[in-house]
């Protein structure tokens, strides 16, 4: 094996980034779901003058719950499909 | 170089402020909860490798989804019609898809911790320190110029003063990667590309709106700009006349396969993602994954060009005072209501910060164990390289900073050196193909295709093309000729050296070249990786496939 497979191989071993980064997908349905609810509530006391800008359509409320049911889907994937810690690397 | 308009102010109020300082927030929170995953160099710099697939594959389509690239194909859409298509379909999709099935199993079982470590395992250390130094540089002018661009666009859309945004914007990339590493980067980027969805998707339905509909804006666009704006193909036949400035054959030889090819397949800044990835199926399919938006990201920025030049015809000729870049902030100021208008701010800020930090993640990466540990001082520990790493961090930011300043009062430089550099990453694939495909390529070839690859298209460009000696349109037609004539030079070059040198040892090329097995490298499969839908070769193809049939309502 050559010095750089050595050199990376054993790196990885003692790498902590599978066993301690946390998931993304908290992140993005945390997010997604407070924009989706402050976006709705825009939409939903949009005045008239909103409503002509974007050309009839309560674009606010239709973002709103599109981000709020994106932030809600990585939410319940999160909950559906946990991330499944490695197993336990050598104790240091 | 962006320069907006003025009067783009847009109508910002609290509730879009709101949104923008959440998004902040969220950033820093990243970038320090990811620091306690940060124990090795190997964690910093590649994320352990560990990274799921589609993590790093909406990574990989976010890290050249910066704003620059939005900004700059919604004008290319405003300019040049449904061409703009080109630059995806067939100058982003092959290439990526390219990467994946045919490199990704060299770059990612070799276990290189970047793209210049490749070149050294495979030739010599001149081809290494060569394409070490000029990439470290590159990416330090880019992230810097990434900077300057937003710094405009903050000022003509929020009334920001330029060197505010700067050095904030600075400083949030600057704590998020430091601390956190290229977990920080990819995390935020994954982030980022949903945000700009959510900003682009109602832009573009809006737009339609406006125009009445797509039958509207075509039968506008038909009358206004003639029926070969609305085609990807029309007029590009050789020797006729067409505003791109360039043929079918250029366009597929030096965009589709030169231009394309050496960006996507050996710009570390997208490479690294995938080779943070947790296996090599997942490095596979990082590509791969980030292939299908990439395949449909264009219609969110060709709809509000083609909108913008039904709503201004004039835009970026001499009878408006509105440029070409100036498409997507002015349907934001013309159609988006506060709220949606919060989150296409904080879309365009977010897109702009992580093309800095994707520049800032990968020069960290090769000047540490690139350059600093191969030749500089080599044989510490690894803790040593993790300290190094973060403070050469703080460094490449600020020096990014200064390189902003300096693009403030030197734009024309920059878009120079900009052009200079992109010349290199041609000889880089020609190199890259030819040592992964032939095992009798010399360890001499490679510096010497990398030289004479760059020197050949800097010529055409700056001499052959500037000073007039060839007829060619536009710049745009003369860095498609440039790149292919690039491509032949460095390849000529690279047979003729390896000719006259020594070739690499056999045994010391195993995992680097087509046809050899690299020892000791047969890692399990992950759990899964065999479901139909995670087959690289499907997804590869499919995406080729669905790409192809695009181009058949617009071609025709």
């Amino acid at each position: 094996m050559s010095e750089l497979h050595h050199e990376v191989s054993e790196l990885q071993r003692k790498s902590a980034t599978a066993a301690r980064l946390f998931d993304i997908r908290r992140i993005i349905g945390g997010l997604f779901a407070v924009y989706g609810v402050i976006v709705t509530i825009a939409g939903i006391t949009a005045s008239d003058a909103d409503l002509e800008k974007a050309q009839g359509i309560n674009i606010n409320l239709w973002t709103g719950l599109a981000m709020l049911a994106l932030g809600v889907f990585f939410l319940v994937w999160l909950k559906l499909r946990p991330l499944i810690p490695p197993p336990a690397g050598p104790a240091e | 170089m962006h320069y907006l308009a003025e009067g783009l102010r847009l109508p910002t109020n609290g509730l879009d402020y709101t949104i923008l300082a959440i998004y902040f927030a969220v950033v820093l929170g990243i970038g320090f909860a990811a620091r306690a995953s940060v124990k090795t160099s190997l964690d910093f710099f590649l994320s352990g490798r560990s990274l799921p697939a589609w993590v790093t594959g909406l990574a990989f389509v976010a890290a050249n989804l910066g704003a620059t690239e939005i900004l700059g194909m919604a004008a290319t859409g405003a300019q040049y019609g449904v061409a703009v298509v080109h630059w995806y379909w067939i100058g982003a999709i092959p290439a990526m898809v390219f990467l994946g099935l045919v490199m990704m199993p060299f770059y990612y079982g070799s276990k290189v911790r970047s793209v210049p470590e490749f070149l050294l395992q495979r030739f010599d250390r001149s081809a290494h320190l060569l394409s070490s130094v000029l990439f470290a540089f590159a990416a330090i002018l880019i992230a810097g110029v990434n900077l300057y661009a937003l710094s405009i666009v903050v000022e003509a859309l929020l009334g920001w003063p330029q060197w505010l945004s700067i050095v904030v914007a600075g400083f949030f990339v600057l704590a998020y990667i430091t601390v956190g590493g290229l977990s920080s980067a990819i995390y935020n980027e994954v982030l980022q590309f949903f945000v700009i969805l959510a900003a682009l998707i109602p832009l573009s339905v809006l737009g339609l709106k406006r125009v009445g509909g797509w039958g509207g804006l075509t039968g506008s666009l038909e009358k206004s700009h003639g029926d070969d704006f609305l085609t990807a193909w029309g007029g590009t036949g050789i020797g006729d006349a067409n505003p791109l400035g360039a043929n079918w054959l250029t366009i597929v030889l030096g965009l589709g396969f030169v231009l394309s090819f050496g960006y996507w397949t050996t710009n570390f800044a997208e490479v690294q993602r995938a080779l943070s990835a947790k296996n090599l199926s997942a490095a596979q399919r990082t590509p791969l994954i980030a292939a299908f938006p990439k395949i449909f990201i264009v219609f969110l920025v060709m709809i509000p060009g083609l909108v913008a030049a039904v709503l201004v015809p004039k835009i970026g000729t001499a009878g408006s005072d509105l440029t070409y870049n100036d498409a997507i902030p002015l349907l934001m100021q013309e159609l988006l209501p506060n709220g949606v208008l919060g989150i296409a701010v904080t879309g365009l800020l977010a897109a702009f910060m992580a093309g800095m930090a994707a520049n800032v993640s990968s020069f960290n990466t090769v000047f540490t164990s690139d350059i600093w540990a191969k030749y500089v001082k080599p044989g510490r520990d690894d803790a040593y390289y993790l300290r190094f790493g973060r403070l050469i961090t703080a460094i490449g930011v600020l020096a990014s900073i200064g390189t902003a300043f300096i693009a403030a009062s030197f734009s024309n430089i920059m878009s120079y050196l900009q052009t200079l550099f992109s010349f290199f990453n041609v000889p880089m694939f020609v190199v890259f193909i030819i040592g992964m495909f032939w095992k009798r390529a010399s360890m001499k070839s490679g510096v010497w295709g990398l030289v004479a690859g760059t020197g050949a298209a800097m010529v055409n460009y700056f001499w052959i093309y500037k000073q007039g000696i060839v007829d060619i349109p536009t710049d745009q037609g003369a860095n498609f000729v440039s790149a292919i004539v690039g491509f032949v030079a460095g390849a000529v070059v690279m047979v003729a050296v390896t000719l006259f040198t020594a070739p690499k040892p056999e045994a010391e090329l195993a995992g680097l070249v087509y046809g050899t097995r690299s020892p000791g490298l047969e890692e399990p499969p992950g759990e899964g990786d065999d479901a139909w839908y995670r087959k690289p070769a499907l997804l590869g193809w499919g995406a080729i496939v669905i790409a192809a049939l695009c181009y058949v309502p617009y071609s025709f």
